[in-house]
C-alpha cells in the first residue's frame, strides 16, 4: 500500500521534488509558498538524494541558478508567490529562450504590486501568455489539491524535458496552506552524469573530443536565424497544444450551463453545482488542468450544449477572455470573481450564475 | 652562418615558440582593434588548455561586449542574463562540484546590474574563478558611463566628465569582494605589455588551480581598455589606461591565500 | 657562440592593425604595413626582420593572437 500523510500544498511540492529525483532547488523567502524552501532545509535532500538546495539572494539570482542548471542538464526548479514570480520573469524568458527545461511553481497571492499575501488567481495572463518579454509559452498546470500538487511535480518534470521548455505549477495561497492527504509515492533516483550527457547532449556538461562544443543562450542577432527560431518555438508550442490538454469535467453530460474554473475556484464551483442541481439548474464543471495548452477544443464541443458559461477566478476576469475565445463567441461567457486575497464562496456563485442567465 | 639564415629556416614546426591556443575556434573575434578582451580570452584558454581541463570546464558569458564569448571559446558556455553570471556559476558549480566553472564579465555587467549575485557569490565562498574585464565604461552600447568610470572621465552619458557630485563615485568591486571571507584569491592585472600579460597568465592559472581546492572564490580583475569608447587609437589607449586607471585601479594581489 | 634568431608569421587577413604589437617589440621589428588586408587593415609585419630574436613579446599583447613565433639557435 502506498504511504499516506497529512501534509501542505507546499510541502507536498518539496517532497515531491525529492521523490521526482530533483537535482537542484534554488529558492527565496515570501509568503505564502516559504514552507517549500523551509520543508527542503529541514528535511536535507542532499542526505536522501544529493539534491542540492540553495536560498538565493533574491528571486532573480534563484531563476538565474536554475537557468545555469537547466543548461548542464539538471533537473532543477524553483518556486515563488507573484510579486517573486514577476522577479523571475527576467530569468524565466531566458530559460524559454534558451529551450531549457525547467520546473517553477508561483503559490498565488493578491496584486498588484506587494497586494496582500492572501490567495488569489491574477497572475494568469502573466502565467499563460509568456509572462517576460519575448513570444514564448510556458506549460502550465493548475493543481486543485495538496495531492495534485505533489503529482504535478514529476508531471511538470517529464512535460518539461519532453518539450525542452520550461514548466509552471500554478497554485495559490490556499491550496499552498491547505492540509490534505496524499498519496507519496516511490524514489525516483537522479539521473546520473552519465545518463544526463545521452538524454540532453545539448547541455552544458564539458565539451569533450567526441562533439562540438554546446552553447546555452538566447541571443541570435541574425534577425533571419532569429524569425526560423522563433517559427521553431511556435511550432513546439502547436505540438504542445496538439498533444497536452488536459482537464476534469464534473456532471457536464445534462449540464445547460457550465462553470470555467481551476484551482481553488473550481473546488468552491463543486459545491455550488450541489446547490445548483438541489434547485433544479443543471449545471456542471470544466476545470482546465493544463492552462496552456488550454482546453479550448473541448469548451467549444460544450458551448454547443451549454446555455451559458461563468468562469470563476480569483481575479477581475483573465481566464474569461480565453474561454470566450475558445467558444468564439457563440454562447454567453461571463465571470464571476473576487479580488484582493478573497475566496468567493459556492452561495456567491450560484447567485452570479442565477442573475446571469436565469 | 648566421648572416645566411632565412625566415625560411626559422619558420618551422621544431622552432615553434608561441601559436594561437587551439581552443580558440575559429571565429574572428568581433571586439575592436586593440581591445584587451582577446588577449584575456586567450590567456583563460590557455590556462584550461595547459591544464587539460577543456572536457571539465563550463563558462559562463555576460552580457555587454563579451556576449559573445561562446562563440570564441571552444568551451562549453551558457550566456546569462545581464550580471548573472554569477548565479549560473553558483548552480553549475554546486550541481557539478567536480569540474571547472568560470564566469567571463565586464565592468557593467558585474559591477552595476550583477553586483548582488557578484557580491552574494563571493560571499558564499562558491567555489568558481570569476575573470572581471574593466574598462570603465559601457563598451556595447556605444560608451556609456559605468559604475567603473573615473571622475571626469567623459562618456556618452557624461558628456562633460563624470561629475562625482551628481553621478556617485566609480566602484573599486575588487577591494570590495576581497573583504569578503569567501573570497580566496583576489587579484588585479592587466594585458597591455607583455609583462603584464605574463603576470596576468600566472593568475588566471592560479585561479583555476585554486577551484580545486575548494575553498572560495577567485577573482581575477583585468584593468582593460576601450579604444572606441574611450575614442582613441589603441596604443594611445593603453598609455591613458597607465596613466589614469591605474593610479585608480592599482595592479597588483589584493587577497592571497596564506601559505600553507 | 650561440645567437638567437628569431621571425614572426601574422596571419594577415585576421590582423586588426591595432599596432599594440609594434610598441612590445623591444628590438622594433614590427611596423604597420603600408598596404591594406582584406578588411582595410594596415596589418602587421616584419618591417626589419634581422633584429627579431623570437621573444614573443608581439605575440602577448595581440589581442587577436594573429602572430605565431619562431626561434632558432645560429652557431656564429
Amino acid at each position: 500500500m502506498k504511504e499516506l500523510r497529512l501534509m501542505k500544498g507546499n510541502e507536498a511540492i518539496a517532497e515531491a521534488a525529492i521523490r521526482a529525483g530533483v537535482d537542484g532547488y534554488f529558492g527565496y523567502p515570501i509568503t505564502p509558498q516559504s514552507e517549500v524552501l523551509e520543508y527542503l532545509m529541514a528535511e536535507q535532500p542532499e542526505k536522501r538524494t544529493g539534491m542540492v538546495v540553495l536560498q538565493a539572494e533574491s528571486e532573480v539570482a534563484a531563476i538565474n541558478m536554475v537557468y545555469g542548471g537547466a543548461g548542464a542538464g539538471k533537473k532543477v526548479m524553483t518556486s515563488s508567490s507573484s510579486p517573486g514570480i514577476s522577479l523571475k520573469q527576467e530569468g524565466i524568458t531566458y530559460i524559454a529562450g534558451a529551450e531549457l527545461p525547467c520546473l517553477i511553481v508561483n503559490v498565488v497571492r493578491g496584486g498588484p504590486g506587494l497586494g496582500t499575501i492572501q490567495p488569489a488567481q491574477s497572475d494568469y495572463f502573466q502565467s499563460v501568455k509568456g509572462g517576460g518579454h519575448g513570444d514564448y509559452r510556458l506549460i502550465v498546470l493548475a493543481p486543485a489539491s495538496v495531492q495534485e500538487m505533489y503529482d504535478f511535480v514529476g508531471l511538470a518534470f517529464e512535460l518539461a524535458f519532453k518539450y525542452r521548455n520550461p514548466a509552471l505549477i500554478l497554485s495559490d495561497g490556499a491550496i499552498g496552506q491547505m492540509m490534505e492527504k496524499v498519496e507519496i509515492s516511490d524514489q525516483i533516483p537522479r539521473w546520473t552524469n552519465e545518463e544526463i550527457k545521452k538524454m540532453s547532449p545539448w547541455a552544458t556538461t564539458g565539451k569533450t573530443p567526441d562533439r562540438p562544443h554546446n552553447i546555452i543562450t538566447s541571443l541570435d542577432l541574425d534577425p533571419h536565424k532569429q524569425e526560423d527560431f522563433n517559427h521553431k518555438l511556435q511550432a513546439k508550442y502547436r505540438e504542445i497544444e496538439k498533444n497536452e490538454v488536459r482537464f476534469e469535467e464534473i456532471q457536464t453530460e445534462d449540464a445547460e450551463y457550465l462553470f470555467v474554473a481551476y484551482g481553488t475556484s473550481s473546488r468552491i464551483c463543486q459545491k455550488s453545482i450541489q446547490m445548483a442541481r438541489a434547485k433544479g439548474i443543471k449545471v456542471g464543471l470544466l476545470r482546465p488542468i493544463t492552462l496552456f495548452p488550454f482546453p479550448s477544443a473541448r469548451l467549444l464541443e460544450l458551448s454547443k450544449q451549454v446555455k451559458g458559461i461563468l468562469t470563476v477566478e480569483m481575479s477581475a476576469g483573465q481566464m474569461i477572455e480565453d474561454v470566450k475565445l475558445a467558444v468564439r463567441c457563440s454562447i454567453p461567457v461571463e465571470h464571476y470573481g473576487r479580488m484582493g486575497g478573497i475566496i468567493p464562496s459556492p452561495a456567491e456563485v450560484l447567485t452570479a450564475l442565477e442573475q446571469n442567465f436565469l | 652562418m648566421a648572416e645566411n639564415i632565412t625566415n625560411k629556416d626559422i619558420v618551422k614546426e621544431e622552432n615553434l615558440v608561441f601559436k594561437k591556443t587551439s581552443l580558440f575556434t575559429e571565429k574572428p573575434l568581433s571586439y575592436c582593434p586593440g581591445c584587451g578582451h582577446g588577449t584575456a580570452h586567450r590567456l583563460v584558454l590557455e590556462t584550461i588548455e595547459e591544464m587539460g581541463i577543456q572536457s571539465e570546464t563550463i563558462g559562463i558569458a555576460p552580457v555587454g561586449c563579451s556576449v559573445l564569448a561562446y562563440e570564441f571559446m571552444d568551451i562549453d558556455m551558457q550566456q546569462a542574463a545581464h550580471g548573472r553570471a554569477p548565479a549560473l556559476a553558483t548552480a553549475i558549480k554546486r550541481l557539478y562540484p567536480e569540474k571547472f566553472v568560470f564566469t567571463y564579465q565586464g565592468d557593467g555587467d558585474l559591477a552595476a546590474i550583477g553586483t548582488a549575485e557578484t557580491i552574494h557569490a563571493c560571499n558564499r565562498g562558491e567555489n568558481i574563478v570569476i575573470i572581471f574585464v574593466n574598462n570603465g565604461i559601457y563598451g556595447m552600447t556605444g560608451g556609456q558611463m559605468a559604475p567603473t568610470t573615473l571622475p571626469g572621465m567623459k562618456s556618452s552619458t557624461s558628456p562633460y566628465g563624470r561629475e562625482v557630485i551628481s553621478m556617485g563615485n566609480p566602484l573599486k568591486m575588487t577591494e570590495l569582494v576581497a573583504q569578503l571571507p569567501g573570497t580566496y584569491y583576489v587579484t588585479r592585472q592587466a594585458v597591455h605589455t607583455p609583462g603584464a600579460v605574463r603576470k596576468a597568465k600566472k593568475a588566471i592559472k592560479q585561479a583555476f588551480e585554486n577551484q580545486k581546492l575548494n575553498k572560495g572564490v577567485s577573482f581575477v580583475e583585468i584593468v582593460s581598455n576601450c579604444n572606441s569608447g574611450w575614442k582613441m587609437e589603441p596604443v594611445q589607449a593603453n598609455e591613458w589606461m597607465v596613466e589614469n586607471m591605474f593610479p585608480f585601479y592599482p595592479l597588483g594581489d589584493i587577497k592571497v591565500p596564506a601559505e600553507q | 657562440m650561440a645567437k638567437v634568431k628569431g621571425s614572426i608569421v601574422v596571419n594577415i587577413e585576421r590582423c586588426k592593425g591595432c599596432g599594440v604589437c609594434v610598441p612590445a617589440c623591444p628590438t622594433e621589428v614590427i611596423a604597420l604595413h603600408d598596404e591594406v588586408n582584406g578588411k582595410g587593415y594596415h596589418y602587421a609585419y616584419m618591417a626589419n626582420p634581422e633584429a627579431c630574436t623570437g621573444c614573443a613579446n608581439c605575440a602577448m599583447v595581440c589581442p587577436d593572437a594573429v602572430i605565431t613565433v619562431y626561434r632558432m639557435k645560429v652557431n656564429e
